[in-house]
């Protein structure tokens, strides 16, 4: 089934027309509203009047997670703070989050885009769906929860965390659809024999996982310890959250509702854009949000477009499953993390330098985090217990500026590679 | 009567503590007396040695982490029960102590430890008669 067919399935010819329009009333709207891009484009000598179609994107400024730190937390949103009915917000790489607004409209948008996303995945109103993604500031929880209502499906929302608690409620309200995390999915999936639920008493078909990097080998393990079809959605909070594309039941690219969101590739180090097909840097523009309306933003995903008809009918474009970054960010648990936010807690302290090392791993299923930190000379202690205590602080610290859970090793000075250029800093021992 | 010990920060890895004795051996440095305290991933190996200043510099310079702590040093009269004594008048003056360990010095047991408050340890320790080893002492060794 196909939620939309009207978009999902329009000629190449209508949706160039339809973005066209939809573009230019965007670009029109943000001139005014929004002083950040009135001085971009003034910068680069463009007038609203000159972008009269997609073809003319290409004219437009970039947008950069940066641009979005510096002007926090609403200084790009394009209305009022009375038409803004909710905020989401994402880890920075200073402790600073990304915030993200929405409109009454915004939030009608956001339901359709997961409801075509979840319809894409082979859901339907019969469909018990379970979110186990986490509630709150995170948009994927509510993103899916408002797009599984609209489809009509019965909605748990029990967000994340409590393995045991998750087999239970999967087992007795009969949950059907799983939405998660990936590698939470596995990890679920070798729970079962833990708690000794069995797999012929739950009822699931289909998971749609999201919101970190996974593999086709990933995948396959996934099908094949749950016997279900595990669907890839792709979403952000900077573009709307979970909803902006999604794999349709051939699992051949996910789709993009690119009457919404206008994809394009670009080289990352010349942002020249790049010919269908080719890999490069994946950047959103929106041009139906109304709160915090983006132009030509740099996601740093690296994937590459397909522009042919889906053996699905669905005639929308496609984006290849997102492997790589064009920047150090890492997805850990579905959290976002730079390097450079635990450079910030080893500088903050009298007790640290920043030499550090990021280690990720994956040990059954679940990321893990390791920090090693260099001892300082300045800074030696002669007991045990001292170490202990640094040990303890600079993990509390850490966890505290990127809520994620770490083991922090000390080690000896100049271990850690110095290096002239950028320093390698982390080591992620997963495989994507 | 104050004696500088070396302490330094060691990964638990092997080979690390012959490193450090390499480096010390390799500087004409002779170790008096040697403690290793540690967890499973590190340890702080503390030292007593003949030239302290020329240890730290040659430690560091191979980029050890590496400082002085001061700590004093006792040599227990080898009647039965003289350590116990220490001990005693210790506890009688609420002395604490982080840790301590012990070495031979002149074919007796000294020790050494690390007080609380090294200056008020030093005042009881000469008031009760007890000697204490001082770093001349130690370097003719
Ligand atoms: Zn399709």
């Amino acid at each position: 089934m196909i939620w939309n067919p009207t978009f999902e399935c329009m000629s190449r010819e209508d949706m160039h027309r339809c973005q066209s329009r939809r573009l230019s009333d965007m670009v029109e709207r943000v001139y005014h509203n929004v002083p950040f891009y009135r001085n971009k484009m003034q910068e680069v000598g463009i007038h609203p009047e000159d972008i009269q179609s997609i073809d003319d994107l290409s004219k437009l400024p970039f947008t950069t997670k940066q641009d979005l730190r510096d002007n926090y937390p609403y200084g790009l949103f394009a209305v009022p703070m009375s038409e803004i009915v909710r905020v989401h917000a994402s880890s920075g790489t200073t402790g600073k989050p990304t915030v993200v607004g929405y409109t009454r409209k915004d939030l009608g948008t956001w339901s359709e885009v997961v409801a075509r996303t979840l319809t894409c995945a082979g859901a339907h109103k019969h469909d018990v769906i379970h979110i186990a993604y986490g509630y709150g500031l995170f948009t994927g929880g509510l993103g899916l929860h408002y797009g599984s209502e609209k489809i009509g499906a019965t909605v748990i929302p029990v967000s994340g965390g409590n393995t045991q608690r998750q087999l239970q409620i999967m087992q007795d309200f009969g949950s059907s659809i799983l939405a998660c995390t990936p590698s939470y999915a596995l990890y679920l999936a070798e729970a079962l024999e833990e708690f000794k639920i069995k797999r012929s008493d739950l009822k699931l078909r289909v998971g749609v996982f999201g919101a970190e990097p996974w593999t086709e080998n990933m995948r396959r393990e996934i099908e094949a310890k749950w016997s279900i079809k595990a669907i890839d959605i792709f979403g952000l909070s900077e573009v709307i959250g979970p909803g902006v594309s999604a794999e349709c039941s051939q699992q051949d690219g996910l789709h993009v509702f690119e009457d919404h969101f206008i994809p394009e590739i670009v080289d990352p180090v010349t942002l020249k854009p790049l010919p269908e097909g080719h890999t490069g840097e994946l950047v959103f523009t929106t041009i139906t949000k109304e709160g915090l309306p983006l132009l030509r933003y740099r996601t740093r995903d690296l994937t590459s477009l397909n522009y042919q008809t889906c053996g699905c009918g669905r005639t929308l474009v496609r984006m290849k499953k997102c492997t790589g970054r064009s920047d150090d960010m890492l997805i850990i648990r579905g959290v976002n993390l730079f390097p450079s936010q635990i450079e910030t807690v080893l500088l903050n302290m009298s007790e640290t330098k920043p030499h550090y090392m990021i280690i990720v791993d994956r040990v059954n299923n679940l990321d893990t985090l390791e920090i090693w930190v260099e001892v300082e000379q300045e800074f030696f202690m002669d007991r045990i217990s001292e170490f202990q205590n640094l040990t303890r602080k600079i993990q509390h610290n850490i966890e505290s500026a990127t809520g994620l859970g770490v083991n922090v090793k000390l080690v000896e000075p100049k271990t850690i590679e110095r290096s002239e250029g950028k320093a390698k800093r982390v080591i992620d021992k997963r495989k994507f | 009567m104050i004696i500088k010990q070396l302490s330094i920060f060691l990964e638990n890895k092997s080979g690390r503590l012959a490193d450090v004795l390499g480096v010390l051996g390799d500087a004409g440095i002779a170790i008096k007396a040697l403690t290793i305290a540690d967890t499973s991933e590190y340890g702080i190996l503390r030292l007593i040695v003949s030239d302290d200043a020329k240890a730290l510099e040659a430690l560091r310079s191979e980029g050890f982490s590496v400082n002085f702590t001061d700590v004093i040093s006792i040599a227990t009269p080898s009647e039965a029960g003289s350590f116990a004594n220490i001990l005693k008048i210790m506890a009688a003056n609420s002395i604490s102590v982080e840790y301590m360990y012990a070495f031979s010095f002149n074919q007796k047991a000294a020790i050494v430890m690390r007080p609380e408050n090294i200056t008020r340890t030093i005042e009881v320790m000469k008031s009760q008669g007890i000697d204490l080893i001082t770093s001349s002492e130690l370097r003719a060794m």
